[in-house]
């Protein structure tokens, strides 16, 4: 049958005869209570996958609001005030209720099980627990939008959020802190479940590499985050109580508060990134067929992100006062901590060397992040370098740095995830033209939107400001109409993944004629998984293995 | 479950036999603390001029680790576990040192 | 050896002869075996006392850093507070986690009157604990010792006039005796919550184990509270020295 589909490596039963599983985890049990009690990772999965799209859809809306108003110099769309509560939801949205728990919620929590061949994560209860919690934070975070916006940024920057501002400052911060628990919970089971769920013979360097980087991404969910929670109670007492914490005026110290919330928030940056980092390597393997070149290096290169995440916080706060002596060990360390990113960057390079490579829809958005979080990446390390970063920061340099780690990154891998597991998600395959289209569209779009930024912050345009002077137009009109083609490339696929879940054709277990364990069993999966716990008798992305047992098969059945 | 089994629990440093403490031994561990909570009262009212502070985080940390090792049972469980609890107060002295790194290379001591 | 590992069959699980463990309701299927159900709880339960310990931490720096920069003020501050009932506290929050301790034992020996007095008792010190807290909170309100705008520095800019023997402080210095009491209340406050907490689940724990949920060999829930109500007295144990004991000798 892959002939059908030209030059690729798409292995889908004869449509005519191919029928879904008749019992799966998605038509096992019906009704909305079914759904709202379950305990099966599989179903958390689906609606982790139903509220993240929900928030990135309207953390995308105030982009789209965004890049209108700084369509003009003038501050004409809105007024500057409301401009500053439209870039705040949009950070606060895309960081906490769309980037953090969208891989680790809904790849993650969908495949950690099937990977290392369990049953179930080790706390179901708590699983679902973690889906409600985020729905709260979710909900609380509207509730301040709804009762009339924040504007502290992101950040919740200290002074300006205790002191200077009558918005919503503590609603919003509760709903982050009730939102951090959400990924506290997660962590906490996938740690678990990693150590003690795992089947006869899944030694560690036996396991899929997107295992090893959720392992990383989870233990700075459980590190980092009840730091910010801390942070974030106290920015709310301060506000409520006038305690002084942060307040020099009574004694405190608003550069506390900086380094608090960044000894959260730069570790954060990579539990966004590593779990997308683990996408790509699934789906380079399979799209090269090859062995991850220099596995056990990328295995711990994710355990070195982890870890030296927390030695370099400070670089975000190189022009506030800080020590120069310390700027300078921070710097030296921000440089340290590109070195893994770039081990995986490499290493995914030389598996594609040699590698038979098909360019499905999953492999272009992989393409897409290896291009994007490199430069990203690169430009994290100008702004890491101390002389450097005093000019650049605060621009839109910096904006487009991190978009193209996260967007480029994050949202991509994302993307790339959700495709090459929709088949096992659903038991049926996305339409392949339209999807390449997507993926391309978003590509194109993307650069189109955030290349202008570099320039525009390198002359030195500051970001958060409605207002820019006039020479600075015509990259911000480009940067406005890449947002567009990037917001069409977004809602493409909602469309057509929607369209396949009835009309898609039927996948079978394994269209990719992939190794993991997840592909082994029936798509969609069954409730419990696996009806016979497996054994793993093999090295992880070993094709040969795979070739062997399919023509076993084939002999058995025929 | 087989000898083969068994011995493999043995080696794995996932897995820990458990471990019943008796009331005597957790009364011994009471004492000790109670012990060391009046030592640091005490030790509060004698002027040791900078080492006040040593004594007595000293003594907390004495206690903190006595109750994390029985009555907690850290010594009896995986390596693991310890070494959990050991990323747990790294962690916060990662953060601690390097904060201070800055604070103290600042000024220190002008304000 | 296949038997043990290749397990699947629900019915064999329930049974769970074949581990040589007791059969216990509580087992849930995507265990293999009712210990790595103990393990992976405890495990969890270490895993989230971890966050706690970065909860806290976060306060513990602050406090470190403010005690470096307004010593004198701490120190003042500081010695308002009873050590008396920091003390007394101290130790009965050691007792309670003694007690717990030998519920843990208790359950593991299936008494169950035992565990539910053990149980009790530690319920029991735990309320006398934060009573005793909130008579020292109730002093520091009628004090006006409480940050925010009722904060009054009187007492430490005139020591004299209420007849405490500790050197003025200069006005600047007096006004940072609320970033102590600040973090006197934010640490001290947060441990409080803690334990309230603690306090529910260990009702809900007492009611449990006198249906003799926990006499039959699970002991879990037992066992991981009290890893989480040893916690919380061991972030007291630095509490007591770090807020009661700053500087208790006299001033030269
Ligand atoms: C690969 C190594 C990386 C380096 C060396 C690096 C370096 C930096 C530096 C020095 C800054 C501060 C710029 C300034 O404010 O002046 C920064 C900002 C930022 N980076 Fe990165 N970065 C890296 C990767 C990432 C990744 C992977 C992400 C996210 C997935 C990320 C997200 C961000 C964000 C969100 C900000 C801006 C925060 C704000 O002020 O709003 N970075 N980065
Ligand atoms: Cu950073």
């Amino acid at each position: 049958m892959s002939t059908a589909i030209g030059n690729t490596i798409v292995s889908l039963p004869d449509q005519s005869t191919a029928r879904l599983p008749k019992r799966h985890y998605i038509n096992n049990e019906y009704g909305l209570l079914s759904w709202l009690l379950t305990e099966d990772h599989k179903r958390i999965a689906l609606l982790y996958l139903f509220s993240v799209t929900f928030f990135f859809f309207i953390g995308g809306a105030f982009a789209g609001l965004i890049r209108l108003e700084l369509l003009t110099p003038q501050p004409d769309l809105v007024a500057a005030d409301t401009y500053n509560k439209f870039f705040t939801m949009h950070g606060l949205i895309m960081i906490f209720l769309f980037l953090v728990p969208s891989i680790p919620g809904v790849l993650g929590n969908f495949l950690i099980p099937l990977m290392i061949g369990a049953k179930d994560l080790a706390f179901p209860k708590l699983n679902l627990l973690s889906w409600y919690v985020y729905m709260a934070g979710g909900t609380l975070t509207l509730a301040a939008l709804v009762l009339g916006g924040v504007d502290t940024g992101w950040t919740f920057t200290t002074p300006l959020s205790t002191h200077y501002l009558n918005t919503h400052v503590i609603t919003a911060a509760m709903a982050i802190f009730i939102t951090g628990f959400s990924s506290i919970l997660t962590g906490i089971n996938f740690i678990v479940t990693i150590h003690r769920m795992r089947c006869p013979g899944m030694t560690w360097f036996r396991m899929p590499l997107f295992l090893w980087s959720h392992y990383a991404a989870s233990l700075l969910m459980v590190l980092g985050t009840p730091v910010l929670a801390t942070t974030l109670v106290l920015v709310a007492l301060e506000r409520l109580f006038g305690i002084g914490i942060f307040d020099p005026a009574k004694g405190g110290d608003p550069l506390l508060f900086q380094h608090l919330f960044w000894f959260y928030s730069h570790p954060a940056v990579y539990i966004m990134i590593l779990p997308g980092m683990g996408v790509v390597s699934e789906v380079i393997s399979t799209f090269s067929r090859k062995r991850i070149f220099g596995y056990t290096a990328v295995a711990f290169s994710s355990v070195a992100i982890a870890l030296f995440g927390f030695f370099v916080w400070e670089h975000h706060m190189f022009i506030m006062g800080v020590s120069s002596y310390s700027a300078l060990v921070f710097s030296l360390l921000t440089m340290l901590v590109a070195v893994p990113s770039a081990i995986k960057i490499f290493n995914w390079a030389f598996t594609l060397q040699k590698g038979s490579i098909t360019f499905e829809t999953p492999m272009l958005y992989c393409f897409g992040f290896m291009g994007l979080f490199t430069i990203g990446g690169l430009t994290g390390v100008f702004l890491g370098s101390l002389g450097m970063d005093i000019h650049l920061t605060e621009t839109y340099f910096v904006v487009a740095h991190f978009h193209f780690v996260m967007v480029g990154g994050g949202l991509m891998a994302f993307l790339a995830g959700i495709h090459f597991w929709w088949p096992k998600m659903t038991g049926r395959m996305y339409p392949e033209t339209i999807s390449k289209l997507a993926a391309v569209t978003t590509f194109i779009g993307f650069n189109l939107t955030f290349l202008p930024q570099f320039v525009l912050g390198y002359l030195g345009l500051p970001r958060r400001y409605a207002a820019y002077p006039p020479e600075f137009q015509v990259l911000n009109v480009l940067s406005t109409a890449g947002a567009t083609v990037l917001g069409f490339g977004y809602m493409l696929p909602l469309l057509y993944l929607a369209w396949s879940l009835k009309y898609g054709a039927i996948a079978g277990s394994n269209p990719w004629q992939a190794t993991g364990l997840e592909w082994q069993i029936a798509s969609p999966p069954p409730t419990e998984n696996f009806t016979e716990i497996p054994i793993m008798d093999h090295e992880v992305y070993d094709y040969e293995w795979l070739a062997n047992k399919t023509k076993k098969e084939v002999t058995t059945v025929g | 479950m087989t000898d083969q089994a068994t011995h493999a629990h043995l080696d794995n440093p996932e897995h820990a036999q458990h471990r019943i403490v008796t009331p005597l031994q957790y009364f011994f561990v009471y004492i000790i603390m109670l012990a060391l909570t009046g030592l640091t009262c005490a030790a509060a009212f004698v002027d040791l001029k900078w080492a006040n502070a040593v004594v007595a985080v000293g003594i907390a940390c004495t206690q903190a680790t006595i109750g994390a090792l029985f009555f907690m049972h850290a010594a009896f469980q995986s390596r693991l576990i310890k070494l959990t609890i050991g990323a747990g107060v790294f962690m916060f002295l990662v953060m601690v040192t390097m904060t201070m790194s800055d604070y103290m290379s600042r000024s220190w001591g002008m304000w | 050896m296949d038997s043990a590992l290749a397990t699947t069959d629900p019915a064999d699980l329930h049974a769970g002869q074949e581990h040589g463990h007791v059969s216990l309701p509580q087992h849930r299927h995507h265990f293999e075996t009712v210990e790595q159900q103990r393990e992976a709880g405890s495990f969890g339960m270490w895993l989230f006392l971890l966050t706690e310990i970065m909860f806290f931490g976060g306060m513990f720096l602050a406090y470190l850093l403010y005690r470096n920069w307004y010593y004198p003020a701490f120190v003042v501050a500081s010695n308002q507070l009873s050590v008396r009932i920091g003390t007394i506290n101290t130790m009965v929050l050691i007792t309670s986690g003694f007690c717990m301790a030998v519920g843990v034992w208790a359950a593991e020996m299936r008494r169950r009157s035992l565990l539910v007095a053990m149980l009790v008792t530690t319920t029991l010190l735990g309320v006398l604990f934060l009573s005793l807290k909130y008579g020292e909170y109730h002093e520091k309100y009628e004090l006006h010792h409480i940050p925010g705008n009722n904060f009054n520095i009187s007492m430490f800019t005139n020591p004299a006039g209420y007849g405490i023997k500790e050197a003025p402080l200069p006005p600047d210095m007096a006004q940072k005796t609320q970033v102590f009491f600040f973090l006197y209340f934010a640490m001290t406050g947060m441990h409080a919550l803690h334990m309230i907490i603690g306090l529910g689940i260990l009702c809900w724990l007492i009611s449990r184990a006198r249906r003799g949920d926990f006499s039959a060999g699970y002991v879990a829930p037992v066992e991981n509270f009290a890893l989480y109500w040893h916690f919380i007295d061991v972030v007291w144990l630095f509490l007591y020295p770090l807020l009661y004991l700053i500087n208790r000798h006299p001033m030269h």
